[in-house]
């Protein structure tokens, strides 16, 4: 398996955030709507009907250049892409393949040892998504409630080399993506769809090899245990001295394989050409700038800011897994950097599930803790008030939804003992016990850690509430004197 | 010959009663398919109650039958939507009705506007209204034969390459084919999208000129609508007029030409000047269109897949066989020959040898066309070669069908706007000129045309 090299290009089909479809007035949120209800005369393909291009669509799309450092086209146009399918209203699907609206770009993706992987774009076009069927024995129906709905495609080089390099390109490419605007990325309604296709060739052989193509994978994780087991497919075929075909194949979930859907033998002649109702989309500089001013920090600008913390890459991950997560960090970094790495690790500690695709959470979906919040807490662990346990299930508290750490930590009884007069009594009682002598010895002969056991036995008599480093500092100060 | 003046100011009743019984007496002509008798009673009495008022209030019109439409079905002419009933009408129609007109039927057509000479109609040709044993033309053959019968005073027809222009020229009446994006294509049953327009035939030249300010307007439904720019235009000056020459050869039959050159000699006698100007794009515009429209025709007749609306073949045992006996079954030889001359010139390995190619030759077609309007105001020419021709005359021979719009689908490869004028007859059949102007000239064409009618 070392001789040989995989090569993987992906093209990305992601669902933008639009209120009504690409061509017509229809609501573009088709998820949990009874069958055939959001459908206008345009997308159902009556007679007589003419697309109506939605601007708003246009304008994710320039956004979503700006995430993909893309050229925006000055003019861009759309065509029409021919075949028949009952889901396919018009019998043609409206896309642009000859003038798209974003042009080459750039995504340069974390790996998680640290590295990156820098990963051209080929371009990216706008068109309409088809409806769905749905088949029975005996026979099938249509649901045309996405009909219409606006997509991007993003189409890459093939410059990945290893499934986890098309992972993480297919993550930043989402965290792009919905940092951007550009889409919900609601991946289990399909709103990232990424189509892989993978090749071998042996090392150091400049050709690539015959691609399959594994189609329409909606998580992360698929795409990369698909050009794991298309690598191994591939090259034991190769090494058996059979071909790879040149096909499309699907991803079997459940079993963990890919399987042939259809050869190049059957593919369709799309009979493109340009579509004549549909104006040409002109975009002024001054358009462009102005709709690319909304675009709010990308994740290499949280990356860049967060770089000079002393944070782990693991921790920074799973910070911008989130955007609202990253921007609460970022908010304290502007007020206060010297409590930004403490907040951080509070949000890497406690969702630190980024390497799973469950990892992508919506925190905006309750108000969460504000930049305040996360000040004065962090203040209050600092001038320890709060000791680190405790700050952490006040953060918690705070996620879930309770405001105002303060009243949290008081409600909860977690406010620190700081008082020395306070705490030296509580120490005076530990030493006269009996219990530990045993522990004052082993100090005394030279064994730091059992102070541990003392400092312990301290915080249980004050019920937790005393600062411990304060404890153990009089701990040691009073057994100089013993 | 009636004309709008003869319906204004009569109860909308009375005159859609008229229109309707004249309707019924014309039957053996098959001008129209279905009349829409129940909604043009409904619409009269709101008409004669005060409660719809305008510049045609009770003045009953006929829409080709590939205008959406209430009341009965909007066929094409085709069986697979022999049964389809628009939910919706057509913005011209709502634009003509708003100003208190009544459509009292829907007009025969080649089906889905594929042809010369409605003899592709899936229901029957129409008749010459001059002489019945001749073709209508086509493909607005059933409006332009319904006008010149006088069963109404004006009616609507679609034009991709002539198919207004033509059937007027044959039966004696005026066509007007605007400039592309002047009128809204919104719920037409579209066949070409970049050439198809809405226009009207009438029976005066004030007529065609009323009808078409009020069908003329941008439509936020029809993006590909221009903004407002039909003003009428009262007085008219002298004009620089150019004859195309390359329309008046031996080819066009001498009687065409005889009355063209008749209509010539009173555009100088009413004080235009008139020089010969050469079209060298001219002989090259039929293979332009019949690469281009066929490719659009099969891309817009995609849809009709028996799936969703339309008839549907029952005798399916697959999805395959669904689409393709729907498809046999409702679609008409011409149009199936036109879908695949379509899919031919779009395929992989054809497209830029054919429709790239004609696509090019198109835009050299405009500048050409540009170019002489920079020194010409408007540009003469026949209308067809021939008068109406027989039935079955032209029908073995697509070539020779197509022949019949050599003159007219250049005209909408450019988009420009073209009038065919009535100018006599020849061995009685009617004649007809061709106006044709600079984009978003239609109101200058339509009042040289008018101001020619005074004096002829």
């Amino acid at each position: 398996m070392n001789d040989w090299v995989m090569t993987i290009g992906i093209e990305c089909h992601v669902q933008l955030a639009t209120k009504s479809k690409l061509f017509s007035p229809a609501d573009n949120d088709a998820r949990d709507k009874e069958p055939n209800s959001v459908v206008h005369p345009i997308d159902y393909g009556l007679p007589g009907m003419l697309p109506l291009l939605n601007r708003e669509a246009v304008n994710l799309a320039v956004k979503a250049a700006k995430a993909l450092q893309a050229e925006v086209a000055k003019v861009s146009r759309f065509d029409r892409k021919h075949y028949f399918y009952p889901d396919l209203p018009m019998g043609y699907q409206i896309t642009q393949m000859y003038h798209p609206t974003i042009g080459a770009g750039l995504v340069d993706a974390p790996m998680p040892d640290g590295s990156s992987v820098k990963v051209r774009i080929h371009h990216a076009h706008i068109e309409s998504d088809a409806g769905k069927q749905t088949h029975y024995a005996d026979h099938t129906l249509v649901d045309l409630n996405r009909a219409g709905t606006p997509l991007i495609e993003i189409v890459s080089e093939p410059d990945m080399h290893s499934p986890v390099e098309a992972r993480a390109y297919c993550t930043e490419l989402y965290r792009l993506m919905t940092y951007a605007g550009v889409t919900h990325g609601d991946l289990y309604h399909g709103n990232m769809r990424f189509d892989v296709n993978i090749s071998v060739a042996k090392a150091g052989n400049d050709t690539l090899g015959k691609r399959a193509e594994v189609k329409n994978l909606n998580s992360f994780r698929s795409v990369e245990k698909a050009a794991e087991y298309e690598f191994r497919r591939q090259v034991e075929l190769l090494e058996r001295g059979e071909a790879v075909v040149q096909e499309t194949r699907g991803w079997d979930d459940a079993k963990q394989k890919t399987t042939s859907q259809r050869s190049k033998e059957d593919a369709q002649d799309y009979r493109y050409m340009p579509d004549a109702d549909i104006p040409p989309v002109i975009l002024s500089d001054e358009e462009i700038e102005s709709i690319q001013a909304d675009v709010g920090m990308l994740p290499g600008d949280f990356r860049a800011a967060f770089s000079g913390l002393s944070l782990d890459s693991s921790v920074i991950t799973t910070l911008l897994a989130d955007k609202h997560h990253a921007e609460l960090v970022y908010g304290v970094l502007q007020k206060a950097p010297e409590h930004a790495e403490r907040v951080a690790h509070w949000f890497a500690s406690v969702f630190k599930v980024a390497d799973s695709d469950e990892g992508m959470v919506d925190l905006e979906a309750n108000d969460g803790p504000t930049v305040d919040d996360l000040l004065t807490l962090a203040r209050m662990t600092a001038d320890a008030k709060l000791s680190s346990t405790s700050a952490k299930e006040v953060f918690l508290a705070l996620v879930a939804g309770e405001t105002d750490p303060e009243t949290i930590a008081a409600e909860r009884n977690l406010l620190q003992e700081s008082d020395e007069g306070a705490i030296a009594a509580v120490v005076e009682e530990i030493l006269a016990d009996d219990a530990s002598k045993k522990s004052i010895a082993d100090i005394k002969a030279g064994n730091e850690k059992a102070i541990g056991y003392l400092v312990g036995q301290v915080m249980k008599r004050s019920s937790g509430k005393a600062n411990p480093s304060l404890a153990q500092k009089l701990i040691r100060e009073k057994l100089k004197t013993l | 010959m009636k004309t709008i003046a003869t319906y204004l100011g009569r109860t909308a009743r009375k005159n859609v009663e008229q229109a309707i019984e004249a309707a019924r007496a014309n039957e053996s002509y098959h001008a129209l398919l279905h009349l829409t008798a129940e909604r043009a009673y409904e619409r009269a009495e709101l008409v004669d109650n005060g409660k719809v008022t305008g510049r045609l209030a009770g003045v009953p019109f006929i829409v080709k039958d590939n205008y959406l439409a209430f009341d009965g079905p909007t066929t094409a002419a085709s069986h697979i939507l022999e049964n389809f009933v628009a939910p919706l009408q057509a913005t011209v129609v709502e634009r003509l009705e708003a100003e208190g007109a009544i459509c009292i039927g829907k007009a025969n057509l080649d089906s889905f506007a594929h042809g010369s000479s409605t003899e592709n109609s899936a229901f029957g040709p129409t008749k010459n209204a001059v002489d019945p044993t001749k073709v209508a033309g086509g493909s607005s053959g059933g409006s332009a034969v319904a006008v010149a019968l006088d069963i109404v005073p004006f009616a609507l027809g679609s034009d991709t390459g002539g198919s207004i222009r033509q059937p007027a020229s044959f039966n004696g009446v005026y066509g007007v084919k605007p400039t592309y994006g002047m009128t809204s294509r919104y719920g037409v049953v579209a066949m070409a999208s970049s050439t198809d327009v809405m226009g009207c035939f009438a029976n005066t030249a004030e007529d065609a000129a009323l009808v078409t300010e009020i069908m003329a307007g941008q439509d936020t439904k029809d993006p590909t609508t221009l903004p407002d720019f039909f003003e009428p235009v009262t007085s008219l000056s002298s004009l620089k007029i150019g004859v195309i020459t390359d329309f008046m050869t031996e080819d066009t039959d001498a009687g065409v030409r005889s009355r063209v050159n008749e209509y010539i000699e009173r555009l100088k006698a009413n004080g235009h000047t008139v020089e010969n100007v050469e079209l060298p794009l001219a002989k090259y515009t039929l293979a332009m269109y019949y690469i281009i429209v066929p490719a659009e025709v099969a891309s817009n007749l995609a849809r009709y897949d028996g799936v969703r609306y339309g008839s549907r073949s029952k005798d399916a045992a697959s999805i395959e066989e669904l689409y393709g006996l729907s498809r046999d079954k409702g679609f008409v030889a011409e149009t199936k020959r036109r879908i695949m001359i379509g899919n031919y010139v779009l395929s992989s390995g054809y497209f830029d040898a054919y429709y790239l190619k004609a696509q090019q030759a198109r835009q050299k077609l405009i500048e050409q066309f540009d170019d002489l309007f920079s020194r010409f105001d408007v540009l003469i020419s026949p209308v067809t070669p021939t008068t109406a021709f027989g039935f079955g005359e032209n029908t073995d021979d697509p070539m020779k069908m197509y022949l019949s719009d050599a003159m007219t689908v250049g005209v909408s490869l450019a988009g420009i706007p073209a009038l065919s004028v009535p100018a006599g007859m020849s061995d009685g059949l009617p004649v007809g000129v061709q106006l044709i102007g600079q984009r978003r000239s239609d109101a200058t064409l339509l009042a040289l045309a008018r101001s020619m009618e005074a004096v002829s």
